[in-house]
């Protein structure tokens, strides 16, 4: 196949001198542009600058949108307050495209262009786990908002914190007691092949069978299957409770495809929020869960007993009684997770004030002064409710939900304490060097 | 669940597959077959068919069969549309350079992409099905709508060869396909056959894409599965041959459906890739096609 045209071969194109002050001032364009411009170093009323790492394009794009609402919200209510240490907070957002690779390099455009005091933000469990070496590397504070284990699991490195949502392994273990006791005992689990997955096919059967329960069957589906239909045919006969967790656009399907092969005649079904966050609970073919419970971790649903705190939290980041955003009740936020931007953002702001942070010198400062934190209190800081910290693991344990659709909307049946998701912590971050 | 029921659940469920993937490759074929252009773009003229589908059966609202079906009408016009603007925006500017327009449709790739995540956004959306029936089998539950599915697609396929074979369009689209210098020689405007092709190819992406999206809800990513499988079909099935690339849909509809059903999804796509390399190796111009004079 010959270049016929030349579209290939460089040589056939002269360069005339127009052509090269054209490509001189693109060039000197570029280096204007706000991404290259180089701060001098932080003065003491230069902004905190808050890298954030969103899901902006990818299948974390739902949850990106959502947690940069949350997270604007909380920079406005912040500096509305006076800001952190008397200086504004200015947050600065890079796309990971939801893929890992993409994170590590956002972890190191921010430590080494933007300069930014921290990095934040990130959901998607194996975004975290590629962007964490990159976090260590840099000595970048990296405060992920991701309820996977992995920080937990003192894997990772000194620099991951995960302050702001419980992590699955706590959710798992203060949720077991109450299937085992309402849904049944005889347990099929259907779950995404890959890291958040894992979290709940190793976590779950250990917790069930100490409340006498039993994980009959496990499923993995790989994260970018289309149809389902083909991995019901697994589902043991004498199963009880279908516990799935699902991530990503075809969610829907999997429910419609289970309601269309099961009809009336279903087991009890036991799913995390997960896969339906950002995704109206009315939307055709979602009729088959009705009456099925879900985990959520703040609800999505305005209910009766909500404090002030949530009330007030709610109306900040604009999110109606049904959990839309206001004015448009078909952008469906993800009301179960965003909040942790919110509370996460408080733990910073409480570290660097323990801390006396001044910028990135202090970043090491910054990882001690949030390693010695151990309680949070409900309130507008945190609405979701109250949490302990637990320095060595780098994790906070906080409450969970457990709500039932009814009449197409998720009221919560059942709150766990957080005595329920406490574990024995294994390893200890605070051995690490800085 | 027996092996019986278990082998007729996956049969369906592979036949659905052949049934979107036949209309899909057709498309890529026929545009590789006319033009020569490989169009790396053709999934998201898939995505496209089934975003619009969304916004028309939301506009429409009603009854959701006459949402539906309208958009079952205008989606792949618009598509259509929209592939003729690019043929003649891009491609024909390139003169159809087989290593330009791969490069090109790359970046028309890229720019549909963005485009639907700017103006529709991340979500995945539903679109009610025209009908709602669950046929009831003494084994399991399937849906009604899936089995007319594989009907529409037979339907759409036996339309596009008669197209292809008995009329003076399809007579036209042959002899540009069989040879475009002597076929201009004969006054055939070769021109215009890209350009009605390019459509032609990018609307039968978009019809699968209307076909499938009750079931699969509409995703701006969504493109990136059929284009792949597309591939696979049109280089198995000859790059050209409408008898190839239907027989290859089945083959890998079925094979997909029944060895991930009873060995593992992860399986059956390398049994798909291998069954592309042999191909490739011992019968290049694919199961049907004809060599390349």
């Amino acid at each position: 196949m010959a270049d016929k045209n030349g579209f290939f071969d460089l040589s056939k194109t002269a360069l005339t001198r127009r052509t090269a002050l054209k490509g001189l001032a693109a060039g000197a364009g570029l280096g204007l542009a706000p991404g290259f411009v180089r701060y001098s170093q932080a003065q003491s009323s230069a902004p905190i600058k808050i890298g954030f790492q969103s899901h902006r394009t990818g299948i974390g794009a739902a949850y990106g949108r959502w947690y940069e609402k949350t997270t604007a919200a909380a920079v406005k209510a912040i500096n509305a307050a006076g800001g952190i240490n008397g200086r504004q907070v200015e947050v600065i957002i890079e796309d990971d495209g939801t893929d890992p690779g993409r994170g590590a390099e956002v972890v190191g455009k921010f430590a080494t262009q933007h300069k930014t005091d921290i990095v934040f933000g990130t959901l998607f469990s194996h975004v975290v786990i590629g962007s964490a070496p990159a976090a260590g590397e840099n000595k970048m504070p990296y405060f992920v908002v991701s309820e996977g284990h992995h920080v937990a699991s003192t894997k990772l490195n000194r620099y991951v914190f995960q302050p702001g949502i419980t992590d699955v392994k706590s959710q798992i273990q203060s949720m077991a007691p109450w299937i085992a006791a309402n849904a049944g005992k005889k347990v099929t689990q259907i779950f995404p092949d890959f890291a958040f997955g894992y979290d709940h096919r190793d976590y779950l059967p250990p917790a069930l069978k100490a409340q006498g329960g039993e994980v009959i069957a496990q499923i993995a589906i790989p994260p970018t299957e289309s149809s389902f239909t083909k991995y019901f045919p697994q589902i043991p006969a004498e199963t009880e409770v279908i516990y799935h967790v699902m991530v990503g656009p075809a969610v829907l399907t999997f429910v419609k495809e289970l309601g269309e092969f099961y009809g009336s005649n279903r087991p009890q079904l036991f799913g995390f929020i997960d896969s339906l966050e950002a995704t109206d609970i009315n939307s055709p073919g979602l009729e088959f869960l009705d009456g099925s419970h879900f985990w959520e971790g703040s609800p999505r649903y305005a209910q009766a007993d909500d404090s002030e705190a949530q009330k007030a939290y709610r109306t900040a980041v604009g999110i109606d009684d049904n959990g839309a955003a206001v004015g448009d009740p078909k952008d469906v936020s993800t009301a179960a997770h965003m909040f942790g931007c919110w509370e996460t953002l408080y733990v910073v702001k409480k570290a660097m004030e323990d801390a006396g942070y001044k910028g990135p010198e202090d970043r090491a400062k910054l990882v001690e002064a949030t390693e010695a934190l151990t309680a949070f209190a409900e309130g507008p800081e945190h609405p979701q409710g109250p949490k302990t910290f637990n320095g060595k693991i780098h994790q906070c344990f906080g409450i969970q939900n457990i709500s039932k659709v009814e009449g197409g909307k998720l009221k919560v049946v059942h709150k766990t304490k957080i005595e329920d998701g406490l574990y024995e912590a294994k390893g200890d971050y605070t051995t690490q060097a800085l | 669940m027996h092996f019986g029921p278990h082998l007729l659940l996956a049969a369906l469920e592979g036949l659905v597959t052949s049934a979107v993937l036949a209309l899909t490759a057709l498309g890529l074929s026929l545009v590789f077959g006319v033009m020569r252009v490989v169009n790396v773009a053709h999934g998201e003229f898939f995505m496209l068919g089934a975003v619009l589908a969304w916004a028309i059966t939301t506009a429409i609202g009603g009854h959701p069969a006459l949402g539906f079906l309208a958009a079952l009408v205008i989606a792949p016009l618009i598509v259509g549309a929209i592939a003729l603007v690019a043929e003649r925006l891009v491609l024909r500017r390139l003169n159809y350079n087989p290593e330009a327009t791969i490069v090109a449709t790359i970046g028309m790739l890229y720019i549909i992409q963005q485009l639907a995540l700017t103006f529709y956004g991340p979500e995945a959306r539903p679109v009610e099905p025209p009908f709602n029936y669950r046929i009831l089998l003494p084994w399991f539950g399937y849906s009604g709508y899936k089995l007319s599915v594989i009907a529409a697609s037979a339907l759409l396929l036996t339309a596009t060869w008669l197209v292809l074979t008995r009329t003076r369009i399809g007579l036209v689209m042959r002899a540009t396909q069989y040879d475009s210098e002597t076929a201009q020689a004969f006054g055939i405007p070769v021109g215009r056959v890209y350009g009605g092709v390019f459509a032609l190819g990018a609307m039968l992406a978009a019809i699968a894409a209307v076909l499938i999206v009750p079931i699969s809800q509409a995703h701006y990513l969504m493109g990136q599965d059929p284009l792949l499988l597309s591939f696979i079909v049109v280089i198995i099935g000859g790059l050209g041959s409408l008898r190839g690339t239907v027989v290859a849909a089945v083959l890998i509809g079925l094979s997909d459906g029944i060895i991930s059903m009873f060995f593992s999804p992860t399986l059956a796509k390398i049994i798909a890739t291998l069954l592309v390399a042999m191909v490739l190796v011992f019968r290049p111009q694919g199961l049907f096609g004809t060599t390349p004079r």
